[in-house]
């Protein structure tokens, strides 16, 4: 099977999207960035892969005429047991590594109170990706680092043991952990230690998963085209030629989400963009934020490192506030220090924070002013369109400002730039021809 | 603006022009630093509404401060000079160009070449379209306690120039600056001294235009920002009514058409550019710290700029102003009220538009300074109007003139990036409908 990729290499998440040759998506993939950027990206298209790969497990399980709702069902037990195995694989090559940093940095005392730790996540793994388990987030690093943390704060507290220490084994081992890709034959080797249990849930449908998974994993998966974008483009693993702005990928993909869209706002992790398209999704105009990443996808991670809190908790709390209290820092670090006063004055932490979420969006309408206003229908993709208060303040100022119109926000809006990536990768696929040069084309 | 440093452009490439100008720049610095010795007379003055041809009839050299600043920019000088002139006192949001001066001042006053720049014997204000420059004297004439003429220049705040705003600046000229002049050197003023002046700057306009029209040919033979500067280097500074300034431009026009007939694109700083693939129009000064960074960002896209109002900064010659041996203070006056910034942004608009146009632009960019608000102000409006008439996209991008803190590298190339593919694909939408 032929595909074509878009891989968006943004500077908080690398996102990846695959499409069948005919435009079908196919699957998508998202990983943490890391200092290694063609890593960012294989990891990221290995992920779209197993995606698609449970996509073509669908297909297979509906053409034994089992029906759709069924298969959905079957996959998602699948996939449930194929991320606890993937967790398992990951925690062993955490585990060997950590063996390793122990004796390079010759810390032995601290080995057994590591290797209960690791046992003890292995051990958990079932309960992390029990039926109906919520995950604070999809990415090992994340998952593991926070499991790491409070088995050692036991470990600590119970032994003695030297906290830091641990903490430093974890942060030290991460990075190699990170930087071991797994590639090619992924979903293989954990969907089969995923089958034992996953034919068990599945019952009577046992012989046609079966069936269906052998013929997923037979199907030969060959890239015909890519094509990268976002922040880390120059150094995505594609010639020149296949890199597109991320401006033109996110009007294109949010095109594709939304085909009435003719004004996006993307709110990433370091920048902001206002982008108007026409109705092919070929931007006419944008504007992005200037060398300040105040009221971005940052300055929320930042207050919330502040306040102690998750990034995904922000928003929700947010939306509890009564009474928004006006924040009048523009700057990251000022709105930090004016969150400290804030709450020193005994104002509520929930009505502060509606207060940061409004003080981004202004931000954000300005640029879309000065990009040429919002115009039906109005798209928001990005990290921050995930947010719900920050939502909120957007409908809010645009009905305000621009009155009522149609806002579309896809809740897959994060992969809205490989989307575009993918479509621009399409197009390459088939073959469109060389740009003309300039003087060719009269006004 | 003036001299090309010598990393600005490869040696192979330095076409004769270019070591003309050069030697034309140095002798004056040289000629500067010994004034002191010879007892020739310097006065300081800006670009716009410069009248150098009434000084050189006067036999006084002048000096432009803005022009040491965007120096002190290309060679890397000015991050100093503006963080010392801002341990004095100066808050960030003043002029970066008045900030660069004020620190080169105060270590010396080390110029462009190296040499010493002598103080000023007077201060001639005569364009008041920037108020920071009335400020920017009023700093000096605390430093030098020297004489200082301020003229009252209007803005053209209808977009023509009035008999009666021309008499008001003719009378200052008369009353105030000449009598100034006189005293100063101790000569009567010669006004077929002046006249001659006159008229070999109009040859050089001349030339200069039709260099800067050749840029209407596909592919353009130059670069009307990045090599315009270099061009626009002798008349808008020291050399306009001079016979060197006649025969530079004489020079450099000739070998604009040799490059004409050639079929050959502009020289880049990696040589001349092989293939054009985006014609845009520029607005604004360009950033002098990372001047060659950014030129190479548009070169290294194919992107050529076609026509800048940049370069009509000291004189918006292309849409017909000479000066006029036959009306001579009346000319100075047009010409200190016809500098593009002192145009209103309606004039600006069309300008722009007609640039688009003319030039068969693809597009246009805005490169809109922190430093400067008379060239800022009002420029998302300019983009949006010129956007609606041409049909082509406009391009923003942020910077400054010569503080290197407001340049930032990866955020320009993404927009310039970005700017340049949104060009490609409307083509490629173009061609698909």
């Amino acid at each position: 099977m032929r595909y074509v990729v878009g891989i968006d290499l943004g500077s908080t998440t690398t996102k990846a999207v695959v499409l069948a040759e005919d435009g079908t998506p196919l699957g998508r993939g998202i990983t943490n960035s890391r200092s290694n950027y063609d890593l960012a990206c294989q990891v990221a298209l290995t992920e779209a892969l197993i995606h698609t790969r449970f996509a073509l497990v669908t297909r297979a399980l509906e053409a034994q005429g089992i029906e759709h709702g069924r298969a959905l069902a079957l996959i998602g037990d699948l996939e449930r047991l194929f991320r606890r195995e993937q967790y398992r694989g990951q925690a062993a090559v955490l585990a060997r590594v950590t063996g390793e940093v122990v004796g390079r940095f010759g810390v032995e005392g601290s080995r057994p109170a590591a290797e209960r730790i690791l046992a003890e996540m292995d051990a958990e793994a079932d309960r992390l990706f029990a039926p109906g388990a919520s995950r604070k987030s999809d990415f090992f690093r994340d998952l593991a680092g926070s499991r790491w943390h409070a088995l050692a704060e036991v470990e600590a507290r119970k032994t003695g043991e030297g906290f830091d220490v641990l903490v430093a084994l974890f942060d030290k081992a991460i990075l190699e952990v990170e930087n071991t890709p797994w590639g090619e034959g992924t979903f293989e080797l954990f969907v089969r230690a995923a089958m034992k249990d996953a034919l068990g849930v599945a019952a009577g449908d046992a012989a046609a998963l079966e069936r269906a998974v052998a013929d997923a994993v037979s199907v030969s998966l060959e890239k015909i085209a890519g094509v990268g974008t976002g922040y880390g483009r120059a150094r995505l693993p594609f010639p020149k030629e296949c890199i597109r702005s991320e401006i033109l990928c996110h009007g294109l993909g949010a095109h594709a989400m939304f085909p009435n869209t003719r004004t996006v706002l993307d709110i990433g992790g370091q920048d902001t963009k206002a982008i108007q398209v026409d109705e092919h999704g070929i931007v006419t105009s944008f504007q992005m934020n200037d060398r300040c990443a105040a009221g971005c996808g940052r300055y929320l991670g930042y207050i919330a490192d502040e306040m102690d809190l998750g990034l995904h908790e922000l928003g929700p709390l947010a939306q509890t506030s009564s009474r928004t209290v006006r924040i009048n820092s523009t700057c990251t670090v000022f709105a930090g220090a004016e969150l400290r006063e804030r709450i020193s004055l005994g104002e509520k932490r929930e009505d502060i924070l509606s207060g940061l979420h409004r003080a981004i969006i202004l931000r954000a309408m300005s640029l879309l002013a000065r990009s040429g206003g919002v115009h039906d229908e109005f798209t928001f993709t990005g990290g921050v369109a995930r947010n719900p208060a920050a939502v909120d303040a957007l409908r809010t100022l645009v009905q305000e400002n621009y009155g009522s119109l149609t806002l579309n926000i896809s809740a897959d809006s994060i992969y809205t730039g490989a989307l575009g990536a993918a479509l621009f990768a399409l197009r390459e696929a088939k073959g469109h021809a060389p740009a003309p040069v300039a003087g060719e084309v009269a006004a | 603006m003036t001299t090309a440093t010598p990393a600005a452009r490869p040696a192979a490439e330095k076409d004769s022009s270019q070591v003309r100008q050069k030697e034309m720049i140095a002798n004056h610095f040289t000629r500067l630093s010994h004034a002191p010795d010879t007892g020739e007379k310097c006065v300081y003055t800006y670009v716009p509404g410069n009248l150098t041809e009434l000084l050189r009839a006067f036999d006084v050299l002048p000096v432009l401060p803005e022009i040491n600043a965007l120096q002190s920019g290309m060679r890397g000088k000015s991050r100093d000079y503006i963080m010392l002139a801002e341990k004095q006192g100066h808050s960030e949001d003043v002029c970066a160009y008045v900030k660069s001066d004020i620190g080169m001042q105060a270590t010396g006053n080390v110029g462009p070449t190296g040499e010493r720049l002598p103080g000023p014997d007077l201060l001639l204000l005569s364009y008041t379209g920037c108020f920071t420059f009335l400020k920017w004297f009023e700093l000096l004439r605390e430093r030098y306690k020297c004489p200082t003429v301020m003229l009252h220049v209007p803005y053209q705040a209808e977009g023509v120039i009035t008999d009666s705003m021309r008499k008001y600046v003719v009378d200052q000229i008369k009353e105030k600056l000449i009598p100034e002049l006189e005293r100063l050197t101790g000569r009567k003023y010669d006004e077929d001294r002046l006249k001659e002046n006159l008229a070999r700057s109009a040859k050089a306009e001349d030339d200069l235009v039709a260099v800067l029209e050749s840029a209407k040919n596909v592919p353009s033979p130059i670069d009307s920002w990045f090599g315009g500067v270099y061009y626009i280097g002798p008349i808008f500074t020291a050399f306009r009514g001079t016979q060197e300034a006649v025969e530079y431009y004489r020079a450099l026009r000739a070998e604009v058409d040799e490059r004409v007939r050639l079929g050959k694109g502009p020289v880049t700083p990696d040589g001349d550019l092989d293939k054009e693939r985006y014609r845009v129009v520029v607005e604004g000064p360009p950033p002098w710290t990372h001047f060659r960074e950014l030129w190479k960002m548009f070169s290294d896209e194919g992107a050529v700029v076609v026509a800048s109002t940049y370069t009509k900064v000291g004189g918006v010659y292309d849409l017909g102003f000479r000066h006029d041996p036959s009306r001579p203070l009346e000319s100075l006056a047009d010409y200190c009220m016809g500098c593009y910034t002192n145009l209103n942004l309606p004039t600006r608009v069309d300008m722009i538009a007609k640039y688009v146009k003319d030039y068969r632009a693809d597009g246009f960019m805005i490169n809109s300074v922190k430093s400067c608000k008379s060239f800022s102000a009002g420029q998302l409006m300019i983009l949006r109007e010129v956007e609606k008439r041409t049909g082509k996209p406009g391009g923003f991008i942020e910077s400054d003139l010569v503080d290197p803190r407001y340049f930032s590298a990866a955020n320009v190339k993404n927009r310039l990036e970005s700017y340049f593919q949104m060009i490609e694909q409307k083509r490629a939408g173009k061609e698909a409908s």
